[in-house]
Parts: structure tokens; sequence; C-alpha cells
């Protein structure tokens, strides 16, 4: 691909301007290698706060490579360089000088598939409030763990069966364990990579709901590969491709009158 | 991302037929071929099956045998005229007793009237030379026996459990004696007088037996001739088989020496060797005084028969005559032999135990495993997770790789080089052992430690990041936990292989003869494996029997530390 600029780019951040809500992550010709192989391409976008944001677009193209710059995770990748601004409240998160750890614990993750720690329950919801002190005595971390459980939709299935081995949920309510894991340290950005994959249409519809739940406290940034799904639970929406972000919008736009042909192509189902 | 729905699929590839010659001739094939394998495997099995078994049930049947022992239970007199003659009565008074004198005289006491010196000499060497340890051990405990009269039991000499163990051995008694029998005398050189012709049967044999000698003689002179051997070489064995032809020819009383089958004759409470025997009478010395000299009514007396010859035994006539004689009067009795594990090595091997070895490989076992586990599981944990990738590292993992590999003698020598001439630590002490096998198990841990860290999925890993765990936090919290089983076990397995490692530990003097059982990492000491190897060394057939027994109690060890580790591996088994 060119450098040249995209013209695109130009015409979504006049969309970003009118846009409500002010920006949360900004993104800025971020450029991403593995190796040698570049993986994203000068990608710059802005993520509203306390809304859902949806990443579309094929396989390979380079969306949870961009997710998980967001919270420093391809740092745990040795091949993995990054280039570029990235800023969460104008701060730059690759500063030397910010911990990754420390990010990390305020932009939560939640996984493709469902990674319960292979402990009970309360454990894994208490582990993250544990090893960041967020609980000054066991019954303000009990209070965690339940508002984290309830929060998730969880806690009227496991309430009295905290001690049980986390392992041992069905899938859906294992990913609603780690999304209540995530919540138990209080994050500001909720990173999804593509949360309901593994999941029934009626898990599927539970966190569908929960994130519409959430979004009023948490900004939420959800990888999917169902259109469906990004036109019910996101506001905006970017879709990218083969490396490149090549439509950014509000969801509604992306979905009805999409500018690019690539875009156009996608989500009718034409490639992909 | 093409376009599926254009382009239609080429014909001209074929498909599957359920029906045609060659795909039957395929599935044929491929039904043949899986039978083969399957044949192929059943046969590896049966074959190592079968020498697992053939292997166990040699050591078994060998090793079993040398966890009992005979004792002679009798009554036996705490003398206190032979424990305290002076009547001190003070602990070191009674502890410097003479208790093998004790059992002695509890031994006479039980065949009674033996007084010939030779007789005797045979009598006590049934005895162990430790038969009065335990006594004195109860006198010291109980100072109130002495001058009473007890039942206990007394260890035998390692020859005398033989015999009994051995049924080889095993007399073959003739009590359906036809003629009635006069004894000459009760003791000394007597002829005994039989009315019927009860030997003649037994003369006949010997002459046989005269006669097979003479045969394979002569064939083995035969086969020298045939390879060329000179006239005078085999002039010595030509008059051997003449002569030997002779006897059998000749109607003369038969001599009967240590090279043929021995004969006694048990006749009004005594036993007679016998030395010549014509069909109707034997000559002989007495070995158990006879009690008359009137006659034995037919079936009254007996003929005793033991094919072994005398030569080819470890027990002469005698002494196996005084066991019998100890047997039939119920007083040898076998009991599981504690003292086996309580004991250290000795040079009589009825006194010889495992607990020195043992205690020795538990103290090297120690060291090592104090050493290897921190150490393996450290440097494991730091190559798996933190180490940069680079020349240095890669250099570093060949080398451990390479370790494991290494034979065992070489660390032995690098001990020997290193621990004992530089350092200057001590010979033989589990200590050193501990540290060379700790180099030894060392690869093995570290490699073992970091498949299991490998084998905790990535996800657990990222769950951890992504709620802010640290890099160490999730390897302390998550990963190592999850590991620990594999790590357990590749640290038993390689504990199990220190335990079972002898030829490092000869390089450094772990092969020392040494009974006390040590007390301390610095003080000398030998392990298991390398005690079964000085034992399977010893000609006694007694130290061949307690070799099988020590190389049960370490294949027993060895199988509970891989039983642990199998339970530790099931228990433990993947949750995710
Ligand atoms: N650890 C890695 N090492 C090397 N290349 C990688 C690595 N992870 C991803 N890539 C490459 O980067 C590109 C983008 O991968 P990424 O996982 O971001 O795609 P994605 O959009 O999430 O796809 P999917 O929808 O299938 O999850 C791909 O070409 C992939 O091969
Ligand atoms: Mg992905």
């Amino acid at each position: 691909m060119d450098m040249r600029p995209d013209p695109l780019v130009m015409m979504t951040s006049s969309v970003q301007d009118q846009a409500p809500k002010p920006v949360k992550v900004a993104a800025k010709n971020v450029n991403v290698y593995y190796g040698a192989k570049q993986a994203l391409k000068d990608v710059s976008v802005d993520i509203p706060v306390k809304a859902v944001t949806a990443f579309i677009g094929p396989s390979g193209c380079g969306k949870s490579t961009f997710l998980r710059c967001i919270n420093r995770m391809n740092d745990t990748v040795a091949s993995c360089r990054v280039e570029g601004l990235i800023q969460i409240d104008g701060k730059d998160i690759y500063d030397p000088a910010l911990d990754p750890v420390q990010l990390r614990a305020r932009v939560g993750m939640v996984f493709q598939k469902p990674n319960p720690f292979p402990k009970s329950i309360y454990d894994n919801v208490a582990y993250g409030p544990r090893i960041h002190g967020l609980s000054r005595s066991k019954a303000e971390l009990d209070e965690i763990v339940e508002h984290s459980l309830r929060k998730a939709s969880l806690w009227e299935e496991v309430k009295d069966r905290l001690k049980d081995s986390g392992t041992g949920l069905s899938g859906g309510q294992q990913q609603r364990l780690c999304i209540a894991r995530t919540i138990a340290i209080n994050p500001e950005i909720i990173l999804m990579d593509e949360p309901c994959s593994a999941l029934d249409p009626i898990a599927t519809a539970r966190i569908e709901e929960l994130m519409a739940e959430l979004r009023s406290n948490f900004t939420i940034i959800i990888v999917t590969h169902s259109m469906q799904q990004a036109a019910r639970v996101s506001q905006r929406t970017a879709f990218f491709h083969l490396g490149i972000l090549v439509e950014k919008g509000e969801t509604s736009q992306i979905f009805t009158n999409p500018t690019d042909k690539r875009t156009q192509d996608y989500i009718t189902g034409r490639f992909g | 991302m093409t376009d599926i729905t254009s382009g239609e699929f080429p014909s001209s590839i074929r498909r599957v037929e359920f029906d045609s010659a060659e795909s039957k001739a395929r599935l044929r094939g491929r039904y043949k071929s899986e039978a083969r394998f399957k044949a192929y495997g059943i046969v590896a099995l049966v074959i190592t099956t079968s020498f697992l078994l053939a292997l166990l049930t040699s050591i078994v049947s060998r090793g079993v045998p040398g966890f009992f022992q005979n004792y002679l239970v009798t009554e036996v007199l705490v003398d206190a005229a032979k424990i305290d003659p002076q009547g001190k009565g003070t602990p070191e008074a009674l502890r410097a007793g003479d208790y093998s004198a004790v059992a002695r005289a509890a031994l006479a006491d039980a065949i009674p009237g033996i007084n010939e010196r030779q007789l005797k000499k045979e009598l006590n060497g049934l005895l162990s030379s430790g038969a009065g340890d335990d006594l004195r051990e109860m006198v010291l405990a109980n100072p109130s026996l002495l001058g009473q009269r007890i039942r206990t039991p007394l260890l035998l000499a390692d020859q005398a459990d033989i015999f009994l163990k051995e049924t080889e051995s095993a007399v073959r008694v003739f009590a359906d004696t036809r003629g009635s029998a006069t004894p000459s005398a009760t003791t000394g050189d007597i002829t005994i007088l039989v009315s019927g012709n009860d030997f003649a049967d037994d003369v006949a044999l010997i002459k046989a037996e005269l006669v097979n000698s003479a045969v394979a003689l002569e064939k083995n002179i035969a086969l020298r001739a045939g390879r060329g051997a000179s006239a005078e070489s085999l002039a010595d064995l030509k008059a051997q088989a003449a002569e030997l032809r002779q006897r059998a020819a000749g109607t003369a009383s038969e001599t009967l020496d240590s090279k043929t089958a021995s004969r006694l004759v048990a006749i009004n409470g005594g036993v007679v060797k016998v030395k010549e025997m014509t069909p109707t009478s034997v000559r002989g010395d007495v070995i158990v005084p006879l009690t008359t000299t009137a006659e034995a009514a037919p079936g009254t007396w007996q003929i005793r028969v033991y094919d072994r010859p005398e030569a080819d035994r470890n027990m002469n006539d005698r002494a196996a005559t005084f066991l019998e004689q100890l047997k039939s009067k119920g007083l040898i009795e076998s009991k599981f032999n504690w003292a086996f594990f309580t004991r250290g090595d000795s040079r009589e091997a009825e006194l010889a135990g495992i607990q020195g070895a043992l205690v020795g490989s538990i103290l090297t076992l120690l060291v090592t495993i104090g050493l290897c586990l921190p150490i393996g599981v450290l440097a494991a944990i730091y190559l798996e997770e933190f180490a940069p990738k680079n020349r240095f590292t890669e250099l570093i993992e060949i080398n451990i790789n390479n370790l494991a590999a290494v034979p065992s003698i070489v660390f032995g020598l690098l001990g020997l080089a290193v621990f004992l001439n530089f350092f200057g630590l001590p010979r033989s002490a589990p200590l050193v052992g501990g540290l060379v096998l700790a180099l030894l198990v060392l690869p093995t841990i570290i490699i073992a430690s970091r498949a299991a860290l490998k084998s905790v999925p990535p996800s657990i890993r990222e769950a951890a990041l992504g709620v802010g765990a640290s890099h160490q936090q999730a390897v302390f919290h998550h990963v190592l936990p999850l590991a620990m089983p594999g790590i357990m076990t590749g640290t038993i397995i390689g504990m199990a292989h220190a335990l079972g490692e002898t030829a490092p530990l000869l390089m450094i003097g772990m092969i020392a003869f040494i009974v006390d059982v040590p007390t301390s990492l610095t003080q000398a000491a030998t392990v298991l494996p390398v005690q079964i190897f000085l034992w399977s060394d010893l000609p006694e057939p007694a130290f061949k029997m307690k070799t099988a027994a020590a190389i049960l109690v370490l294949l027993a060890v060895l199988f509970l530390m891989n039983g642990i580790s199998i339970w530790l591996r099931k228990k433990f088994e993947r949750r995710w």
C-alpha cells in the first residue's frame, strides 16, 4: 500500500468533529510489524468515551493486532514492533515512563476464547483486585466480587457455588466470568476480541445486553465478525482491510451508506 | 477472497467409489496394513511383557527368601556365670558378657552328647557369630533375666540358613527298611549288621554311578585324543577311568567318599555317616550318639541320602545332620528378617543389612534434591519465561540438553577432580555423592520443568496479563502452579534416576565396606545400588540371596517413586 494520505481519513475526521462524545483513545499513524512483515499500515482513529466501537474486517486484516496495541499486549510478542502514537486521555501509552502493567489494569481485555483461571469462581474475579490492592478487607472484596458478577449477569447462576472451579462452567458462563473478572478491576476501557465467537445465540444475546449496560460506565471496543452484532451493539464502527483502516464512522452510516467500495463489498458479503 | 460461486469444479478429478475393483483393492490393502501394524504392536508388547515378567519373577523368587531368616528357637539358660562372672551387675559388665557361650550352651542342650572336638566345632558352627547379640540387648534392657531360662530365637549361620532354604539339598529318607539292624557300639567308628540286604540297591546304584563316571571320563579322553593330546597327558585320566571300572566290577565293600552321594543311617536315636557299605552291612562314624546297641527292628531305622555330593555343598554331612536333628525336634523357625532393615553391612551374610545403604541413599538424595529442585526450577523458569532469546541463552540451552546425555561416569570423574581433589571434601561422603548426583540430574529437571512450563496454555498467561498482572505475577501465580505437577513428576523421575545410579559414586569412593550406619553428611557411607554391587561380587550364596533381596528393596522404592509421580500427574491432570 502506498503511503499517500488516505482521503477517507480526512473525510471521517470531519465526522469525528461532529461526534458528541469526547475522545478516549486516539491513534495516529500507527504502524505495526511482526518481524519484517507489516500488519498495520498508518492507522489513525479516535475512539469516543462511554460508547461501543466495533472493529470489523476480513480475517487477518489486523483487528486483533490493533486491539492489542491499546493495552500494549503486543509487548509480550517478541517480534512485534509498534510505531506511531496511541493516546489515552491525551497521554501517550508508549511513553517509556508508563508502566504497561498499570496500563493493563486500566484497559481490561476479554479474549476470543474464554480463559478463566483454573481456580474457583470467586478467586477468578478476586484475583485482579487482590494484586492491585483494590480492597481493604475481605468484606470489601466480597462486595467487589458480587458486584462484578452481577454486572456480568452471572451472579444468580453461580452465587451458591463460588468455590467451584471456574473451568467447570459452560462456555457462555465462562465468557461472562471473564467479563466479570475484567470489570472487577474497574478499568476505563474494555477491549473485547470476538467475545461471542464460541457462544450460542442465547449466550451471545446476553453478552450483547451486557455490553449495552456496561456502555454507560466503560469505553468498549469490540472486534467482531458478525455484521449484525456490530450493528446491534456499537455506536461507531471501523472497517479494516489488509492492515489498512479503510473506513470509520457512525455505525448507522457505515452500514447504510458506506463510502468505500471495499466496505460496501464486505458488509454486503461479497467477500470475506 | 475468491468468488467461489463462479467456475465449475473440474470434472477430471475423480471421486471415491464404493464398488469399483480398484477402490476395493485399496480398501483391502488398507485393512491389511492396519491388521499388520496391529499384529506388530501386539508382538512387541508380548515380547516386552514376557521379558519384564521373566525378570521380575526371577528377582522375586531369588529375593524373597532373603527377607526370611532361620532361627534356632530353644530354651536358653541366661547363665550369670558366663555373662557376669564377677557379679558386678553394671551395664558395662553385662555388655561385655560372653553371650555366644550362652547361645552355644543352649545348642549343646538341644543336641546332647556331642563331645568330640571336631563334631563340637561343626555343631557350634551352625550358630551365627552374632547369635548372642539379640540376647545381649534383651539382658541389657532387662537385667532380671540373669539366671533365668527363657525361650528365645538364636540366629543361625548363613550356611545353615541357606541349607534350610535350598530345596535341592534336601535329604531323601528311606524308612521302609526290610532287615533288623545291629550296631556294634554307640559312638566312634562302628559297624552295623543288617539281617536283610537293605544296602544292595544302594551298592548297585553306586556301582552304576562309578560306571557312569568312567564312561564320562573315557569320552573326555577320546575327545582330547581326537584333538591331538599326547599319550602322557592322558595317562592319568586313563588310570582314573580304569580304577573306576575296576571298582565297579569288584564285589568287595564299597567305599563312599565326598564325590558320591552321602548316605547316613539313623538308628536308635543316633546318626551314623556311612564310609563303607556291602549289601548287608555298613561301617561308619557316629555323628549323633546312639542310645543303645540293641537290635533295631525293621522299619524303626532309616537310610538317609544326600544326592548332592559333600564336595559340592557348603554344609558337610555332620553339620547337615545336626541341622536335620534340630529341625526334627521342631526347634528351627523361619521368621521375617527385620534385622535386614536395621543393620549395617557385615562380612557375615546373616548379620548383613541394608540400613546403612538406605540411610546413605536417603542422605545423598536429600543433598541432591536440596540442590536440584531450587536450582533446576529457577533456571527453568528464567530460561523459559524471562531470558532474552539471544545467542548466549541459546548456547546455554544447547549445553543443558547435551549435559543430559553425558555418561554418568563422567560426572563421577568431575566430582573426583573438583569436589575431592580441589575442594578437599571427604571421600565416600553422602555430601559429595549428593553433589555429583545433583550435577547428573540437574539437566533432567531443567528440561522437564521447561517442558511443564511450556505446556501451560498461553491463554492463562494472557488472562493474567489482561487483568494487569505483571509478567512475574503471571508466572508465579498462574503458570508455575499449573506446571508444578509436571515439575514434580520430572523431579521424582530425576531422583529415581539418581537413586539407581552407581557408576559416578564409585569414582568418589562410595564403594567402601562400611559397617556403621551414617549419621551425618560427611561420614563415610554407601548407597543402595553400590551395596548391591558390592554384595553381588561376594562368593557366599547367602550374599547372592541378600543381593536379590536388596534389589527388590531398590525396585520397590523406585516403583513407589514412579507411582507417586504418576499419581501426581493424575491428580493434577489438566483442568483447563
Ligand atoms: N504473533 C504474530 N507473529 C507474526 N505475525 C502475526 C502475529 N499475530 C498476527 N500476525 C499477523 O498479523 C496479521 C494480522 O493478524 P490479526 O491477528 O491482527 O488479524 P485479525 O484481523 O484479528 O484476524 P481474525 O479475524 O482472523 O482474528 C496477520 O497477517 C497475521 O498473520
Ligand atoms: Mg483476531
